[in-house]
């Protein structure tokens, strides 16, 4: 019951397909981040979850509640942050706030507590009687922000709910998203593949109204060609006997030279196998042969190759 | 009960964005000042000696004319710009609750203007004893035709995020429905249109009916008549919002 159904949801703009046939489900605890290329689809696939846009075919149900159907009902269970976050400019912090608690149905003390506490919990005291039309985009972004959570609902919809914000702020906004979702859903898109990287558990990755690919981000990663890679900075200035030597090593598939300078180069060393660890082999290896070793690294592998390598293949 | 709140929470937003402006005032002192010049410079209220107000509200469709479609443009439009038509929508309320809670405190609205407009009333009770029955009557006709031409605003501001065609769109249509019951106009279709279309298009009109309700003749069908308008016209919007919410 707790859950987000989204069923063979289409949406042609004239000829042109949008939105092409998606169908997911996202249950409690889960936070799902929402990725594509700009015009992919998201903003689109949201307004059709939140009852923004009427769907060309297909559904979206929230909690049992059809979006379609139930109008109302489901549109009561949503917390919806739109795209650019809009807002009345003309009215003050408080004003604004108190206006989507009342059609949210709050009213009287239980309505000025939650707006209290909602100011609160966004960091919005020290603005709280101004216009908001003087506020800056952080500010205006975290108004909108509090206006989807002001009646505590079970599923959240934010569309580029970070956009705008600088890094502070951003990291506040995502530890907040964080911290509330063991009993909501919550459905967020980006384009910021670090930020689904620091707050989703789960990825949905569209490219031109298709889903392209659906997994945990550490899975995503794992897709990157230099995933469980090893980099080595190492001071020498031969590289080519290096290479040579490293590639004996058992368990390494190949090496390549990244970077030369005067008295230092580094190297990318690639497994065999992706998920057997082949980096102590390789500094024991380097330490017997009195290599000076500067750094180690790791490879977990690009999010953001991957992301390209998905979203434009097979079209 | 629950919708009685929603139209209420939509209506006093609205109506603290009026005031929350200066424009509302400029609105105020605008209908105010023109009505009185009109009044007084072009009607020659005082010499024509006579305690009625029938110079004053004659005036008033005139007026609203270029002002109501004023008041109205930002309704809608105002929403689609900023981008807030998203957030409106996907409230837990229906599209009928926020149209009806936006006209509504625009009709109030201007309803203050006109109310602010007594002192004519107690200048002509302190000249002379009018009726007050018709004084009264010719109040409700002119806050009813500022009802009708509200409804057209509210729909031409629902087509455009542009306030400018709004305002233009919703002053032609409003025009139409003034002429159409206009005596040069009229006069001028005689001559040539029959009798069937010539009664058609004057009862379309506004002004036959606000005319017969200013001499006091409160007719169930003239109140039908706003009504209807208003309903038709809040209907359009609707379906206008419905369908053009995707872009």
């Amino acid at each position: 019951m707790h859950k987000i159904e989204v069923k063979n949801i289409t949406k042609y703009f004239g000829a042109k397909k949008a939105v092409d046939d998606i169908t997911f489900t996202v249950e409690k605890g889960e936070i799902l981040g929402f990725l594509g290329p700009n015009g992919a689809g998201k903003s689109t696939t949201m307004r059709m979850i939140t009852g923004f846009i009427p769907p060309s075919d297909g559904t979206a149900v929230i909690g049992g509640s059809d979006i379609i159907e139930d109008s109302i009902a489901a549109r009561e269970k949503i917390g919806y942050l739109p795209e650019n976050a809009p807002v009345y400019p003309d009215m003050t912090v408080v004003g604004y706030l108190d206006f989507c608690s009342e059609i949210r149905g709050f009213s009287g003390g239980e309505r000025k507590k939650k707006v209290e506490e909602t100011i609160e919990k966004c960091f919005l005291t020290e603005v709280k009687y101004q216009t908001i039309g003087t506020l800056s985009k952080g500010f205006r972004q975290r108004v909108c922000f509090a206006q989807s959570i002001i009646h505590d609902p079970e599923y959240l919809i934010l569309d580029e709910p970070t956009d705008g914000l600088d890094p502070n702020q951003k990291h506040e906004v995502r530890l907040m998203i964080r911290r509330m979702s063991a009993e909501k859903v919550i459905i967020l898109s980006t384009h910021i593949l670090e930020e689904m990287d620091a707050v989703c558990n789960r990825a949905i990755i569209i490219a031109n109204g298709k889903i392209v690919s659906d997994s945990t981000p550490s899975d995503l990663r794992a897709k990157s060609p230099v995933h469980g890679a090893v980099s080595l900075t190492l001071r020498g200035t031969d590289p080519e006997k290096f290479l040579s030597f490293v590639q004996e090593i058992n368990g390494v598939k190949t090496a390549k030279l990244i970077k030369k300078d005067t008295d230092a180069f580094k190297v990318r060393i690639f497994p065999e196998n992706k998920d057997t660890p082949i980096a102590d082999r390789i500094i024991s290896g380097v330490s017997e042969n009195k290599y000076e070793l500067k750094s180690v690294f790791v490879e977990q592998g690009r999010l953001d190759e991957v992301f390209r390598t998905i979203t434009t293949s097979d079209q | 009960m629950k919708s009685f709140n929603n139209v209420g929470a939509i209506f006093k937003r609205e109506i603290a964005g009026y005031f929350g402006s200066p424009v509302a005032y400029v609105f105020i002192v605008i209908f105010l000042v023109l009505l009185g010049f009109f009044t007084f410079y072009i009607s020659r209220f005082f010499e024509v000696g006579q305690a009625d107000l029938r110079n004053f509200f004659e005036w008033h469709p005139w007026i609203f004319l270029f002002l109501i479609p004023a008041v109205a443009m930002r309704l809608w439009s105002e929403e689609r710009r900023m981008g807030t038509i998203e957030l409106i929508l996907t409230f837990p309320i229906t599209l009928a609750e926020a149209i009806l809670g936006k006209f509504l405190a625009a009709w109030a609205f201007i309803g203050i203007a006109l109310f602010l407009t007594f002192p004519m009333v107690i200048t002509v009770t302190y000249l002379g004893s009018p009726d007050i029955g018709p004084v009264f009557c010719a109040y409700l006709g002119s806050f009813l035709s500022a009802g009708a031409f509200l409804s057209v605003g509210i729909m031409t501001s629902s087509f455009t995020r542009s306030q400018v065609i709004s305002f233009i769109l919703s002053v032609i249509i409003c025009l139409f429905f003034i002429l159409a019951g206009y005596p040069p106009v009229t006069d001028v279709m005689a001559g040539w249109a029959p009798n069937w279309m010539l009664d058609l298009i004057s009862n379309l009109g506004f002004l036959s009916h606000s005319i017969s309700i200013e001499r006091g003749v409160l007719d169930f069908r003239d109140l039908l008549y706003y009504f209807s308008v208003i309903f038709f016209m809040l209907f359009v919007n609707g379906i206008v919002i419905q369908n053009r919410k995707a872009s």
